[in-house]
């Protein structure tokens, strides 16, 4: 007998591209992120076949995730179709042999880039988020030392000196993208950059956030059903994006984030930014019988949990 | 026997509200401050006059937390920190007490200034830290706090960078009492104010003194600003506290030749 013979034959590559190794210490480092939401875990962020900051992070965590019985939704930007997103998921499916999908209600994994879809999260469904950036304490901490000592003390004063500033020279928060927020009454998290409209759904969701930054080398996590709350003060609330006077052009939806389009003639038409939800919507046009999730925002834009949002309307603020 | 019972003088009733004792500070070699004790009781002033590298400064800095020390005991007589050596305490509660019972005025403004942040701004940080979260009452206090060091308000929006050098001192001291904190340090708060602008600053230090009762400590290198400001006065010298006593007293009929020497010293 030859020792060919009694070993396993030969594989290209290792079951979800990494090496056992590498799983196990991602799969450890997610379970400690989850012990302590919204801490920053490191962990060895190794090379793959794309390069760093093209969402190697979240990439990680979903082959070291998936099983061959998961169904996986890649998005970017809200978009499935994107160049990203397909190169993405064409490599996850491929690796790991999972089944693929567009439907947010039907995917078991869901990673992302800058988007949370529309349609709420159940249990048992997992969004990974990509993360440029995990430190929010960045701009007005530039010292990553003292930034960690802040978060080890929750000293986050000069989080709320910025939204001090902001309300004197602006009258608004100018936060965008990627607006702090407070896990679970301690550790203040980016929730990587999407949208202000987003934000609100990580707050007691059912789902599970993991968010993981490959550059950078740090994940975290938003477990089921733990608090998120944007920073605010307790008299000028925090808003999301006004999406008012929007009407998606594919499909007549409103009060649901989308993507400006400029046309020729200087206007802008508006599309759906959840690709997903939109084929859905268009599907449903055309007749057929489709099964769309509820939404977190309803047809008037009113938030799924009432007295979340505590302000939809611009303030004035006095000086 | 029945003993006769006298009152006893006010300052005995009234304990310190600032002491340390034996407050010692090395820098490799160099013994910076060498068991310097420090009293300051309720709505006194106590100054420490002494050359340039004496540990005047050193001092303060001691006192503020702001550095460890190689030695000594620090106590504020206040409910929540009652026998509590506040040299002992970690990192986080030392911040506490930072924050809520000790303000600082540094000479320098950029050390206590952030340039790139309004000045009413600089002065809510101080609330922030402590942990108000509405924009409201912050605004409303670093007006408060601003109108009671004579600062302009119609310029409590500009960036601190932009504004005069009395100015920035002012900001200073507004942020240093937002919080009314039981011990103030000044650290040559009116040097490289011009004549003028000190005489106003020092309006306001001797306003501040009688309204708040809190114990003061300043640092200067000023004879003229101590002999108006400071009701008890520390020499040092070396590290050492060479001579103390009531301002007058000290200042009048030195008896340390060193002190003799820096009274006369002035022009």
């Amino acid at each position: 007998m030859k020792l060919a013979e009694l070993a396993a034959p030969r594989q290209d590559y290792s079951y979800g591209f990494l090496d056992a190794f590498a799983k196990r210490e991602l799969r450890r480092r997610m379970l400690k992120a989850i012990a302590i939401p919204g801490y920053q875990v490191t962990y060895a962020s190794r090379e793959l076949p794309i390069a760093r900051g093209w969402g190697t992070g979240g990439l990680q965590v979903t082959l070291s995730l998936a099983g061959p019985d998961d169904v996986l939704k890649v998005i970017d930007q809200g978009a499935d179709d994107s160049v990203n997103a397909a190169n993405l998921r064409r490599f996850i499916a491929r690796m790991t042999g999972v089944a693929t999908t567009t439907d947010a209600c039907r995917a078991t994994i869901i990673q992302s880039r800058h988007r949370v879809p529309e349609e709420r999260l159940r249990e048992r469904q997992a969004l990974v988020l990509q993360v440029p950036d995990p430190e929010p304490l960045r701009h007005v901490e530039p010292n990553m030392s003292r930034a960690r000592e802040m978060h080890a003390d929750a000293d986050y004063a000069l989080m709320w000196l910025s939204l001090y500033e902001q309300l004197v020279r602006f009258k608004q928060f100018i936060g965008g993208a990627s607006y702090p927020v407070m896990v679970h009454q301690r550790y203040l998290m980016s929730p990587s950059p999407i949208p202000r409209w987003d934000t609100p759904t990580l707050h007691q969701a059912p789902h599970l956030t993991l968010l993981s930054a490959g550059r950078e080398k740090r994940l975290y996590a938003v477990p089921p059903y733990t608090d998120v709350y944007p920073i605010e003060f307790a008299d000028v609330h925090f808003r999301v994006e006004s999406q008012a006077d929007r009407v998606c052009a594919n499909t007549g939806a409103a009060h649901k984030y989308m993507d400006e389009v400029p046309q020729p003639d200087g206007t802008s038409l508006f599309r759906l930014s959840d690709t997903g939800y939109a084929e859905k919507l268009i599907k449903r046009l055309r007749g057929e019988t489709v099964k769309i999730g509820p939404t977190y925002y309803d047809s008037n834009g009113e938030f799924y949990k009432p007295g979340y949002l505590k302000s939809r309307d611009g303030q004035d603020i006095e000086l | 026997m029945a003993a006769t019972m006298f009152d006893a003088p006010r300052l005995v009733i009234t304990r310190p509200l600032l002491q340390a004792r034996g407050l010692v500070k090395r820098y490799g070699r160099l013994t910076a401050v060498d068991g310097v004790d420090v009293t300051v009781y309720p709505g006194e002033m106590l100054g420490i006059v002494g050359e340039s590298g004496s540990g005047k400064s050193t001092v303060l800095r001691l006192l503020n937390l702001e550095e460890a020390t190689d030695g000594g005991e620090y106590y504020l007589d206040l409910p929540e920190y009652d026998g509590v050596n506040l040299f002992d305490l970690d990192r986080y509660h030392r911040r506490e007490v930072r924050i809520n019972q000790i303000g600082i005025v540094y000479q320098n403004p950029h050390l206590g200034l952030r340039m790139r942040t309004t000045s009413s701004g600089n002065v809510a940080e101080r609330l922030i830290m402590a942990g108000e979260r509405t924009f409201a009452t912050l605004r409303r206090t670093a007006r408060e706090s601003l109108a009671v060091s004579e600062f302009p308000l119609d310029r409590m929006d500009d960036l601190p960078i932009r504004l005069s050098g009395g100015m920035q001192q002012r900001v200073q001291l507004a942020k240093a009492i937002a919080l009314k904190p039981a011990a103030l340090l000044l650290d040559e708060p009116t040097t490289g104010l011009d004549v003028s602008v000190q005489a106003l600053v020092l309006d306001t230090l001797i306003r501040l003194r009688r309204e708040l009762r809190i114990a003061t400590v300043i640092v200067s290198h000023d004879l003229g600003v101590i002999r108006t400001l400071a009701d008890r006065v520390m020499v040092m010298r070396r590290g050492c506290v060479v001579e103390q006593g009531l301002t007058d007293q000290v200042l009048d009929d030195p008896q340390h030749p060193y002190t003799q020497q820096l009274v006369h010293a002035k022009l």
